[in-house]
């Protein structure tokens, strides 16, 4: 899970790391109410989970608690990259002399976690790494070592940190490192990092991602997921326990394993060129594909008013495909009127031909079988073009 | 022979008494596998009928390895509790344990992932992982036994029933093994380990390997078949249609802004001449023209 700058801004203050004063805004009134409380200078910036907000008029300087809800009522409503902006941060304007950047993260190709630091803050840090490679330290972090005071030093050196600073970056790397451990993170990024003009070193911004496995030792972080963000066919799918990612197209998709199902939608993709019509959906049943849990699918799928046909796709490799048939039959009429498109259904694997037998004999007028995954694909991309 | 395991590897199931670690330990013990007991701490000292097989149960691996002579481990721990587990066989020194457990915390398996490599001592294949099969010989996992037989084509995959389906178009040439690697973000045995130990194996002529999107694996593993192996390699990566930003089931599996996508692993693959399909068929169907070609 992503996490909004004010909730990364919230963890970090909860953990010690220096951040400026900062509140959430969901009107302009409120806005207005925590810029007075802060002082009336702030900073009003757009709360969306992409980048480049600040070039696209999401970042404000208000100088006054009454200039601060103007603009948050400009930004508000904002569409931001496709993002509509919901909320603002109210942040503290503090006079800034330098910008740094400093980021802990998952490094999946050296299989540990990654410390990153540079003095060339505020801007894409991939820009940094392509243009002057030679100004970012990035340093390897065992995870059963972690990072000592001595690590941190090397690491804060490595990066180049004037001398006025480094304590207070040592300072920072070692709250941030507890704070990326105690959290479950697999990014923790501040960037920038800045010097106030009284010498101080504070997060001006921050991202921060948490593993979402690690959600059973973290009750709190529940809170943080943004339930109005989600999509309502997600959020649907959320609370029946499926895994499901909403996607543009007119081709419902069911499928067991999430390597057979993203193949599945690879080639539907290819299936449809010809008929101009895609995958509507990522959605994996796992193993165990129960009559309830096709069900739940299938519901799910076809409340999906751009659908307009459905490619169940079961390779029987745990589950048997004569219990998959069973779920699908049973899908079928436990949903009775709800059920209005066409079911393309593709088994393979243990138990296919008792699977195949039982769709056959429940003769259902949605239910059509075609043998191979290609073969189904194009016929349920056919279909979605009718 | 074949990679990693054979009809000598005596096998220790973490999590037995539990309901799928029951059910799984059936099933390999049908597919000829041999499993010398069982690990949950607690429970030491009981014993459990399975398939007609009375196994013990020990509190711990050290000692299940003491009393079996145990050489590798399968882990259905529930997440929770799997990084004591998989250290725990860590610290038996046990050759090869294979982590099927879903959803484990990526803290958690990078610790036992930097455990293991310090310790110098175990192979760990998955996380989050169907585990692997030599087919007739040895079953370590949840991969079905029946699909297909013995033969000469080896195969590793992030994913479990894209391993299946494989196995299933090339069923009439048959596996030396068929590894699972698993799809999180941190795994013990990687595409290129696979690939190393098939190019060195005498009984593996060619090799299938499958990807999908997330961190670039699959472009260091092209990187490695260019410089190490000179048996024919096919390839296929799912996910092409997997929007930027979102996990499709896999842990693992996210492009994330430009990087993992599944385009840039094919080109990465097509580049050292690997031929990569555009679905599983029609990989499998260039498997079976090399192969074809072979014997002609």
């Amino acid at each position: 899970m992503d996490l909004f700058e004010y909730q990364a801004r919230d963890l970090f203050e909860s953990h010690g790391v220096p951040v400026l004063g900062g509140a959430v805004a969901f009107t302009p009134a409120e806005a207005g109410a925590a810029a007075a409380s802060m002082g009336g200078r702030v900073v009003v910036k757009a709360q969306v989970k992409v980048g480049g907000r600040g070039k696209a008029g999401g970042v404000k300087l208000a100088e006054s608690a009454k200039d601060a809800e103007e603009k948050a009522a400009a930004i508000l409503g904002m569409d931001i990259k496709g993002h509509i902006v919901h909320k603002v941060m109210i942040a503290q304007a503090a006079p800034i002399e330098a910008e740094y950047y400093l980021a802990i993260l998952l490094d999946r190709a050296n299989r540990n976690f990654l410390v990153m630091a540079s003095v060339a803050g505020g801007m894409e840090i991939e820009e940094v790494a392509h243009k002057t490679p030679e100004k970012l330290a990035r340093i390897g972090i065992d995870p059963n070592v972690g990072i000592s005071k001595e690590k941190a030093r090397e690491i804060v050196l490595a990066g180049a940190f004037p001398a006025d600073v480094v304590d207070q970056v040592v300072e920072v790397l070692l709250k941030l490192w507890a704070a990326f451990v105690a959290e479950d993170a697999t990014l923790m990024e501040i960037n920038p990092l800045v010097k106030t003009s009284d010498g101080k070193v504070v997060a001006l911004d921050g991202k921060v991602t948490l593993d979402d496995s690690a959600d059973f030792r973290h009750p709190g972080h529940e809170a943080l997921i943004d339930h109005a963000a989600a999509n309502p066919l997600e959020a649907a799918a959320k609370a029946k326990n499926l895994n499901y990612v909403k996607l543009d197209g007119q081709v419902g998709i069911i499928g067991n394993g999430a390597g057979l199902v993203m193949s599945t939608l690879d080639v539907v993709a290819y299936a449809g060129e010809k008929f101009g019509v895609k995958p509507a959906n990522f959605l994996d049943i796992g193993g165990g594909a129960s009559a309830q849990v096709m069900a739940d699918g299938l519901g799910i799928i076809l409340g999906d008013s751009d659908v307009r046909s459905v490619f169940v796709n079961v390779f029987g490799g745990i589950t048997a495909c004569d219990a998959v048939a069973n779920g699908i039959v049973q899908a079928l009429t436990m949903l009775g009127d709800k059920a209005t498109k066409p079911i393309v259904v593709r088994l393979d694997g243990n138990n296919v031909i008792e699977g195949r037998r039982i769709l056959n004999d429940a003769a259902h007028p949605l239910i059509q079988q075609v043998e191979t995954m290609d073969g189904a694909a194009a016929r349920a991309a056919e279909l979605a073009a009718k | 022979m074949a990679i990693f395991i054979n009809e000598n590897t005596k096998v220790l199931v973490q999590g037995m008494t539990g309901s799928e670690g029951t059910k799984h330990t059936a099933r390999m013990i049908k597919s000829g596998t041999k499993i010398v007991g069982g690990v949950t701490p607690g429970k030491g000292g009981q014993s459990v009928e399975i398939e007609g097989v009375r196994l013990p149960v020990f509190n711990s691996v050290s000692e299940a390895v003491a009393a079996t002579g145990a050489n590798a481990s399968v882990v259905f721990v529930p997440p929770k509790f799997a990084k004591a587990a998989v250290i725990d066989a860590i610290d038996a020194k046990l050759p090869l344990v294979v982590v099927i457990t879903e959803g484990i915390p990526v803290h958690d398996s990078a610790a036992f992932y930097a455990y293991s490599v310090e310790k110098g001592t175990t192979r760990l294949v998955g996380p989050n992982c169907p585990g692997l099969i030599s087919p007739g010989k040895s079953n370590i996992g949840i991969i079905p036994a029946d699909i297909t037989g013995p033969g000469r084509i080896g195969l590793v995959s992030k994913s479990g029933t894209l391993t299946y389906q494989m196995m299933y178009e090339l069923r009439d040439f048959g596996f030396s093994t068929a590894v699972g690697i698993g799809g999180d973000p941190i795994i013990g045995t990687t595409h290129i380990d696979c690939l190393k130990a098939f190019q060195d194996d005498p009984d593996t002529d060619a090799i299938v390997m499958i990807g999908e999107i997330g961190g670039d694996a699959e472009e260091r593993a092209a990187a490695f078949i260019g410089e190490y192996v000179t048996k024919p390699v096919v390839g296929y990566v799912a996910g092409f249609t997997a929007p930027e930003g979102k996990t499709m089931g896999h842990a693992g599996a996210i492009v994330s802004g430009s990087s993992g996508t599944a385009a840039a692993k094919q080109a990465a693959l097509e580049a050292v001449g690997v031929k990569v399909g555009k679905t599983p068929s029609e990989t499998a169907q260039l498997m079976r023209d090399i192969l074809n070609n072979k014997k002609g």
